[in-house]
């Protein structure tokens, strides 16, 4: 007698994207820089903005309300919308 | 679908069933007078003299959920109108329009119990004919495939082998709840997957839980799959956090949890299936699984499932779950983001301010005795330390609120730095004097068993609403 068992998973897979081509240059591009809300991301984040400044991009600044949650959708949704390109940074 | 039956009268019956031996005659009267369905589920001879069908395969007796037999239905465009159980002579001629019915035999006899009920068969036919509700992929095993290898192959366990999720014992798991196994119960983290009932009874088949212990499971998951629980967080962080359940109310005895004797620890089904139970649900549901965005830098042995029942009948005050708003006497569970336990000895206190004073020094110490107000902590008074507050008539408030005074800790003390230790709280605050935890805290519990002037600590996570506060819920049915 054929054996069965119930699939314990959410039976489902994850969608393949391509990634976007990366920027030839930052001259003139928006750069996002989100502070996830962790202790000194502000400091490594300021010295990232002098850098890219430099370099002629424009930076905005993003932060999480807290680093133990995901970002909310609209915060996403506002990177995804005005910047280029997004440096999402971890510190403590 | 459910297979229709005839219009007319329909009788289920089978030939080792002295009761339906002795209605017979009454099945014989009656098929002459009106349109009479017998359907028969051991014997396709019996009984004699009228045309039985044959339902040995007892499909339509599992469907129209027959119970004894005889069972007399009367049906009308393939709709069941009435039924009566075993022999009722009243009720059969009321059923029937039929006076006069069975003149020589007594007025009622109780039947047998339905073939499709028997405990041996009815797994296999519910799994047979129930497996229809099932929406879960049915993974078929070859020949040779050992199953216990397969499902650790596949990915799906903790490290600990695991029951296979048959459809039979599936369905005997979906029995412990009212709801409907399509219900979609929550969104569950990291991948944020719609998961229904059945996906919950799997994994608590193979977590090793009962029937009865299903809708624990349930609200558990519904608890932890809260913004305020927030159990991507607990995922994610490198801290060795993972959801502790708190069991309240009576369904702790009808469960036969552990509140006793080495209730933090392993030998209790309930105690140890429970907590694994919704570890699988997250692990294979949403996703969470070690190394991926399961961070933890070391994790703890209690994140294999960590689930045990308040001592309420032996603690000097409420249960957790009334102090948390709780009807008196109702069902909850509480889940608490924590780490694991770790015993605070103080045999010689019998004075209280004595006894607090100890557990504040080793609350102190909880995480680092530098760090304050970011994390929660979760306190288990042994019997034998709750005599002592119970004996001195320190009710909770007091005793939370002694341990809070105890708590203060100066800048001094606190700041980066001091004692030579870098690690502490920012420079700004060195003037300022702040408790360990934020107020409410430590949460206090009672539970444990036999001799031993302890307690324990329990290291919480980040508090509050920027990481996982406790959640309570009442446990549905």
């Amino acid at each position: 007698m054929m054996r069965v068992l119930l699939d314990p998973t959410s039976e489902t897979q994850p969608a393949l994207r391509a990634r976007l081509p990366r920027l030839a240059s930052l001259q003139g591009r928006t750069v996002g820089l989100l502070d996830i809300a962790k202790p000194r991301g502000d400091i490594f984040l300021d010295r990232l903005e002098e850098r890219l400044r430099e370099r002629g991009a424009h930076v905005e600044r993003f932060r999480k309300p807290t680093f133990t949650k995901p970002a909310p959708v609209d915060l996403r949704q506002e990177i995804a919308t005005r910047c280029d390109a997004v440096v999402e940074a971890l510190a403590d | 679908m459910q297979p229709p039956l005839p219009d007319g009268i329909v009788a289920f019956v089978k030939r080792e069933c002295p009761t339906c031996e002795l209605v017979v005659p009454v099945l014989e009267e009656l098929s002459k007078q009106l349109s009479l369905t017998v359907y028969t589920q051991d014997d396709p001879g019996f009984p004699q003299g009228i045309e039985a069908r044959d339902d040995t395969s007892l499909e339509l007796s599992w469907h129209h959920q027959i119970e004894a037999v005889p069972t007399l239905l009367r049906v009308e465009q393939g709709v069941e109108q009435e039924r009566v159980l075993g022999w009722q002579r009243g009720e059969w001629e009321t059923l029937t329009g039929v006076r006069g019915l069975g003149p020589g035999l007594p007025e009622l006899r109780p039947g047998c119990g339905s073939l499709s009920v028997d405990p041996d068969r009815a797994p296999g036919l519910a799994a047979r004919f129930g497996a229809s509700q099932l929406r879960a992929r049915r993974v078929e095993l070859a020949m040779l495939e050992d199953e216990f290898e397969t499902m650790v192959a596949r990915g799906w366990s903790d490290g600990l082998p695991l029951v296979p999720p048959t459809p039979e014992r599936v369905l005997a798991m979906l029995d412990g709840t009212t709801r409907k196994p399509d219900e979609t119960l929550a969104l569950v983290p990291p991948d944020l997957v719609e998961c229904s009932v059945e996906k919950v009874a799997i994994n608590a088949v193979m977590a090793g839980c009962k029937p009865e212990y299903l809708p624990l499971v349930l609200t558990a998951l519904e608890a932890a799959c809260t913004d305020e629980f927030n159990m991507h967080g607990l995922l994610a962080t490198t801290m060795g956090v993972g959801p502790i359940l708190i069991v309240n109310g009576p369904i702790r005895h009808a469960l036969g949890m552990n509140s006793g004797k080495n209730a933090l620890g392993q030998g209790n089904r309930a105690n140890s299936t429970i907590g694994r139970a919704l570890q699988l649900v997250i692990r294979n549901v949403g996703g969470g699984r070690p190394g991926e965005v399961d961070r933890a830098t070391f994790g703890q042995p209690g994140k294999v499932g960590f689930c045990f029942a308040e001592d309420e009948e032996g603690s000097p005050w409420e249960p957790l779950s009334v102090s948390l708003g709780a009807k008196p006497g109702s069902n909850t569970v509480t889940l608490f983001a924590g780490e694991g336990p770790r015993t605070i000895v103080d045999q010689l206190s019998r004075e209280p301010d004595s006894l607090a004073r100890s557990l504040a020094v080793n609350l102190r110490a909880l995480y680092h005795p530098k760090l304050l107000l970011g994390l929660d902590c979760l306190l288990v008074i042994g019997p034998e330390h709750a005599r002592v507050f119970r004996e001195a008539g320190w009710d909770r408030a007091k005793l939370l609120e002694r341990l809070h005074e105890l708590l203060q800790v100066p800048g001094k003390e606190f700041v980066r730095g001091a004692d030579g230790i870098a690690e502490g709280m920012p420079e700004a605050l060195k003037d300022k004097t702040l408790p360990k935890f934020r107020p409410g805290r430590p949460l206090i519990v009672h539970c444990g068993g036999g001799a031993g002037l302890f307690s324990v600590m329990i290291g919480g996570w980040a508090g509050g609403e920027l990481g996982s506060q406790p959640v309570m819920r009442e446990i549905r049915p």
